[in-house]
């Protein structure tokens, strides 16, 4: 496993950013960026030349806007012209790829100080084309021949489900639309939620009874189009507590993937690549699923989100349905998943999606998440899947030194 | 030694002209004996090189399906489609569409059901990957 198991330093967050989700129609795809990376640079207090290399997340930039090769112009927009700068494309994992390999270069002392984030414009692009825009990421040819969509992905995963662990499809529904009530309720209290102030009561019948995407999926299933940015600074720790008062650290990391839903098989409700990275972040940090406060986790769909409870440890398999039924999964049950709303209330720009769970980590670990507070949070996790269990990344963070 | 005329990879042209006429081809591996559809570099059991060319019965039963409202450009005038996952008679899973006008009204009830498959030929749009057509693998009840 070569450098992996070489000794690493420790790696610290200094600043986050993001812009608001939802609509811009005037901002581009650098714009967005440039906008998260000023307000992580500013909370850093560092000089922008401290910055020695630029780890970008983009999606579909060539189909929403035309445009690839973007990490040059990103650096040139933010004043940093001609540093090393690189795009990563992971779906929606691609910011959080990017965070993970910026890690991995901070820890073993290639950079000591490093910009990571994303931006991506969904919203602007429309439905019909941000729809086979994000169906990109499924496979090529013989998922992509049959129409397959992402909402189209997670409704297969939720017929496999119920017939998996014996929970009636309509009792299912009602369990996965308590995940929507959820992350709707904490999206609207979130100011920088593509649905600030909206949905925040939706009951049971709303998510049933709205417009069916992929059956059984409606509307209130589904994670929004979302234009936005995030953004990220990193450093070696020591530099870290050289320059701000309350650094977060980073304890672990872990990433993993898989072929196309018809070579996983069954194990598309196991979301086994989740597995993997998961128990490769404890590991690395040394820590096991019950010391997690909370956890932003990858709800692009209801049963995303559910399946992914398990896969992580927090559940076991076919248990997290009825964890979410029972408030496990609110704030103040025993793991709160995405307190920021998630991206179904939040939002999900997909190749921002990443480093915003980081943003969301960051500030409550911070206690500067004032909307909805996890309290005494020390340790928080993210969770991005890219695709249909294509790339999966795992980070957990913290307010101490790995131990 | 694998001979050469068992070596030889499948093309997806070559597997979707055969889908066309009612034949599912894939590979059987030598050293694990699982199949492998549709076909890949290696064995996709046992990452195994030495793999023969096989036609697959084009038997299997639904695992699960989805009908889709909302299309992707390219799609739209096909809606509503159904898509569904096929585990066939050798093992593996296939994805293609369930030609059936009432799935939601059946429901969980359609899993398990037995089906078989064939090719059919739909247009192509801008970025799949075969520029001359796109052909859907068609799953059709038993009974
Ligand atoms: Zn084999």
């Amino acid at each position: 496993m070569g450098g992996i198991n070489v000794e690493k330093r420790d790696v610290a967050v200094l600043g986050v950013g993001q812009t608001k989700f939802g609509y811009h129609p005037d901002k581009s795809l650098v714009d967005l960026f440039a906008e998260a990376f000023y307000e992580a640079f500013n909370e850093s207090n560092i000089e922008l030349k401290d910055i020695q290399a630029i780890y970008y997340g983009n999606f579909v930039g060539e189909m929403t806007d035309g445009s690839a090769n973007l990490s040059g112009f990103i650096s040139d927009e933010i004043g940093l012209k001609g540093i090393p700068a690189r795009r990563y494309e992971a779906a929606c994992a691609s910011s959080s790829v990017a965070f993970r390999e910026a890690y991995l270069a901070v820890a073993h002392g290639i950079y000591d100080c490093v910009a990571v984030g994303g931006s991506e414009r969904l919203y602007n692009a429309g439905t019909a084309i941000g729809t086979r825009a994000l169906a990109t990421a499924v496979d090529g040819l013989h998922e992509m021949t049959a129409g397959l969509t992402f909402p189209g992905v997670f409704a297969l995963a939720a017929r496999l489900y119920s017939k998996k662990y014996e929970i009636p499809m309509e009792k299912l529904h009602e369990k996965m639309a308590q995940v929507s009530i959820k992350n709707h309720k904490y999206g609207a209290m979130n100011p920088k939620a593509q649905f600030y102030n909206k949905f925040g009561d939706l009951k049971v019948e709303d998510v049933l009874k709205s417009k069916v995407i992929c059956s059984p999926l409606t509307l209130f299933d589904c994670c929004p189009m979302t234009d936005g940015g995030s953004a990220v600074i990193i450093a070696s720790a020591d530099f870290a507590e050289d320059v701000i008062d309350k650094p977060i650290y980073v304890l672990g990391t872990g990433q993993s993937g898989a072929g196309g839903l018809f070579r996983q098989k069954e194990d598309m409700i196991r979301a086994i690549p989740r597995k993997i990275a998961s128990e490769m972040a404890y590991k690395e940090a040394k820590l096991t699923p019950k010391d997690i406060d909370f956890v932003e986790i990858h709800d692009c769909f209801t049963i995303a989100e559910i399946i992914a409870s398990e896969a992580m440890g927090f559940f076991e398999y076919g248990k997290g349905a009825d964890a979410v039924e029972e408030g496990e999964t609110w704030v103040g049950g025993s793991i709160p998943i995405n307190p920021d709303g998630g991206l179904i209330g939040k939002g999900h720009p997909v190749g921002a999606t990443g480093t915003s769970q980081i943003y969301a980590v960051v500030k409550q670990l911070r206690n500067e998440f004032k909307y909805n507070q996890v309290k005494d949070a020390e340790i928080g996790m993210t969770d991005t899947l890219g695709g249909d269990f294509g790339t999966l990344v795992n980070i957990i963070l913290g307010v101490h030194r790995r131990g | 030694m694998v001979e050469e005329s068992e070596s030889r990879k499948i093309t997806y042209t070559e597997y979707f002209d055969a889908l066309l006429e009612g034949k599912l081809l894939g590979y059987k591996c030598k050293d694990c004996n699982a199949y492998t559809c549709p076909p890949k570099a290696v064995c996709d059991n046992c990452g195994s090189q030495k793999v023969e060319r096989v036609e697959l019965s084009g038997k299997g039963r639904i695992k699960t399906f989805t009908t889709t409202y909302v299309a992707p450009v390219g799609y739209d005038k096909e809606v509503p489609y159904t898509v569904a996952m096929v585990e066939l008679e050798e093992g593996p899973w296939i994805i293609g569409r369930l030609e059936i006008e009432n799935a939601d009204e059946i429901g969980q009830d359609l899993i398990g059901e037995e089906v078989v498959v064939e090719g059919k030929e739909f247009p192509t749009e801008m970025f799949y990957p075969d520029k001359k057509r796109r052909v859907v693998p068609i799953f059709r009840l038993v009974k």
